[in-house]
């Protein structure tokens, strides 16, 4: 009986604490799952094409680099309340503030329409035009945030972020070798040398693992769902979570690829699901489904880091929570953005591949500033108080931070200029 | 049209006046920090423009 009650007393427990995460759960998973947008599919798969499971090790260190980032826009929403931008704003003045506002739209308007670049691709496969897609994509994201609150609309985020894991049966289906895996992919390797192509394909990963529209959302998501200080250990669980499961989905891609298409050329991911459909055509449909499902996750989260981070500088309301009638301008800002972004898609003979490369080179300019901003913050005793980075905290923050900002103005500079690390 | 381009401005402004002071304590880390981001993008920007000025021409 005694152990009887003991069992139910913990069972009561763990439950408590499991429903109390399932309230609590979104902005990290959302965020996190998001990530792996319709660009960061297009990385994964073109990894495992080219170097097979070979670099598995290297994404598993992804985890803690993007988790210790994205954990310290949680703190920074839930003590301050305020979002990125007005953090920016507020803590160094108006000129960064700008700045980083400006560039934060231009950035998310491009990396929108490289969405809806692999939205479209992705549904091509299927014989779907690309006009019906846009269509279909504006409307269901604008019925899915006109028709509820923030807290619907988590829900169906986290639903998308479910079907992002269908790449998981998918990479099952094409019976991978466990222990080509464990002996390739764990141990650290770097495949025909350390060489200008193997470097380019590292910081690939890593551009697309932190990307400066996350900042910007995660914390003004945090402020939107109304997280307070004593929810922050949650917030980092579900950044925790939300960053394991995104590198697990990015492992079984580059499985997959690596599987079926090891020594293929792959210049994106909707290539990768037609290679895929005439070897396996379930796996190929995964492929397609999966991409698809990227970009539209992408672009719910990036539509609204802009409408956010504008209306907390101009005074408007900003809230999923608010009605169209309440908070016309955050809307406005979030179709605007949405429906100009489809349209460029759209346009015959628009330069989408020049756009593609072009997001990666702006969204330097603005990763690196939005790193350095959240650190400073982070360090800002009178305000974060107890809150505030520790020393051990700064060390890691700071390194991976610099290890980001060098890596990824690399990767810049390299798509600018290609001959450069070859 | 004139009468909202007026608004936009006299809203930046006043968004101006009241972020005119950075309420972040500017100890001499956060000075050599800010220094160093307007260089590195004062570089970046040239690398782009530059960048630019090759495709056009």
């Amino acid at each position: 009986m005694n152990l009887f009650s003991r069992f139910y007393y913990k069972f009561r427990k763990y439950w408590k604490a499991i429903r109390l995460y399932l309230v609590i759960a979104g902005p990290g998973l959302v965020v996190m799952v998001a990530d792996n947008d319709a660009g960061g599919i297009t990385t994964y798969a073109a990894t495992g094409a080219k170097y097979g499971y070979n670099l598995i090790w290297f994404l598993l260190i992804l985890i803690p680099v993007a988790y210790y980032v994205q954990e310290m826009t949680v703190r920074l929403g839930a003590v301050t309340k305020r979002g990125h931008a007005e953090a920016i704003f507020d803590g160094f003045g108006a000129f960064w503030g700008w700045f980083s506002l400006i560039d934060l739209m231009i950035v998310d308007w491009l990396t929108l329409v490289t969405e809806f670049i692999g939205m479209t691709a992705a549904l091509l496969i299927f014989g779907v035009p690309a006009w019906v897609t846009v269509v279909a994509v504006v409307a269901l994201m604008g019925t899915i945030v006109l028709h509820g609150r923030y807290w619907t609309w988590e829900k169906i985020a986290l639903l998308f972020c479910a079907l992002n894991l269908i790449y998981i049966p998918g990479a099952f289906m094409v019976h991978p070798s466990v222990p080509d895996i464990l002996k390739k992919g764990l141990v650290p390797n770097f495949p025909g040398g350390f060489n200008g192509e193997l470097f380019f394909f590292l910081m690939a990963n890593i551009g697309t693992t932190i990307a400066p529209w996350m900042l910007f959302f995660q914390q003004s998501a945090v402020v939107d769902k109304g997280m307070l200080e004593k929810d922050i250990p949650w917030g980092k669980f579900d950044t925790l979570l939300g960053s394991t499961v995104t590198v697990v989905v990015a492992i079984f891609i580059v499985v997959l690829t690596g599987t079926v298409l090891k020594g293929v050329d792959i210049d994106s991911a909707s290539q990768a699901a037609e290679q895929l459909l005439k070897t396996n055509h379930y796996v190929g449909t995964f492929m397609a489904i999966g991409l698809f499902d990227a970009g539209l996750l992408g672009a719910i989260c990036i539509s609204l880091a802009s409408s956010w981070a504008f209306g907390e500088i101009f005074g408007w309301a900003h809230s999923l929570n608010r009605n169209i009638k309440e908070a016309p301008w955050f809307y406005a800002c979030y179709f605007f953005t949405l429906i100009t972004a489809g349209l460029v898609v759209l346009i015959p003979g628009a330069p989408l591949v020049l756009i593609t490369l072009f997001v990666q080179v702006i969204a330097v300019t603005l990763l690196p500033a939005a790193l350095v901003f959240l650190i400073l913050l982070l360090n800002d005793k009178k305000r974060m108080g107890e809150y505030c980075n520790s020393p051990g905290e700064n060390l890691i923050g700071g390194f991976i931070v610099v290890s980001i900002v060098i890596l990824s103005t690399l990767y810049g500079v390299s798509v600018m200029f290609p001959s450069l690390f070859q | 049209m004139a009468f909202r381009t007026l608004r936009l401005i006299r809203k930046i402004q006043e968004i101006n006046k009241r972020y005119s002071t950075p309420h972040i304590e500017m100890s001499r880390a956060i000075r050599i920090s800010l220094m160093a981001l307007r260089i590195y993008l004062v570089l970046l920007v040239t690398l782009i423009v530059y960048k630019f000025a090759l495709i056009l021409s």
